[in-house]
């Protein structure tokens, strides 16, 4: 699991209908200072998250899990809000 | 699986059901040598491991579920299965 920014939102019409009514999200990985790691990509929502919210993310077949059908077809699923960026306990920020 | 220095944990309210009761901790991958790589992960804790501690991490979901949670089947990538005493390295 990685922490990220949701930072957009996604629409696509035609999709898996095992998609369909879910939210994907465009997120930015962050590492450890909350500073972008990596490229965007498109995450497929199991939490209600919104754009500007911190989350975190699962990778891998995992990512499927959170849905009833196990078959949703997603390599990245936001699982949980961080309740506010001073909740990440880094305890080596600078 | 990969070797990380636990730096710090996160708070979640809102989260997957599994989650509950989890220890989500805030790791840095480093080298066997003890240098930190710029990637940062996070990783349930099934082992009671603290802020400092060197970590075994697994990330492949059925075992990471498992050892976390006690069953198989949630969105779990990695987990902590380990706190390292040393490393011994062939020089």
């Amino acid at each position: 699991m990685q922490l990220a920014r949701v930072i957009g939102t996604v629409v696509a019409t035609i999709k898996n209908e095992s998609l369909d009514s879910r939210t994907l999200l465009l997120i930015q990985t962050l590492d450890k200072d909350l500073a972008p790691a990596g490229k965007p990509q498109v995450a497929v929502d199991s939490v209600g998250a919104g754009v500007g919210e911190l989350v975190f993310w699962c990778r891998g077949k995992e990512a499927s899990f959170p849905f009833k059908r196990e078959d949703t077809p997603t390599d990245c699923t936001i699982i949980g809000i961080v309740d506010s960026d001073a909740h990440v306990n880094n305890c080596r920020a600078s | 699986m990969i070797l990380a220095k636990v730096i710090g944990n996160i708070v979640a309210t809102q989260k997957n059901h599994r989650y509950e009761n989890a220890r989500v901790m805030l790791c840095q991958q480093i080298t066997p040598e003890g240098e930190e790589l710029a990637h940062t992960v996070l990783a349930l804790d099934a082992v009671d491991a603290g802020v400092g501690d060197t970590v075994l991490i697994v990330q492949e979901g059925w075992s990471a579920s498992t050892v976390a949670t006690g069953k198989a089947g949630a969105a779990i990538d990695s987990a902590i299965v380990g706190v390292v005493d040393y490393v011994d390295l062939l020089k």
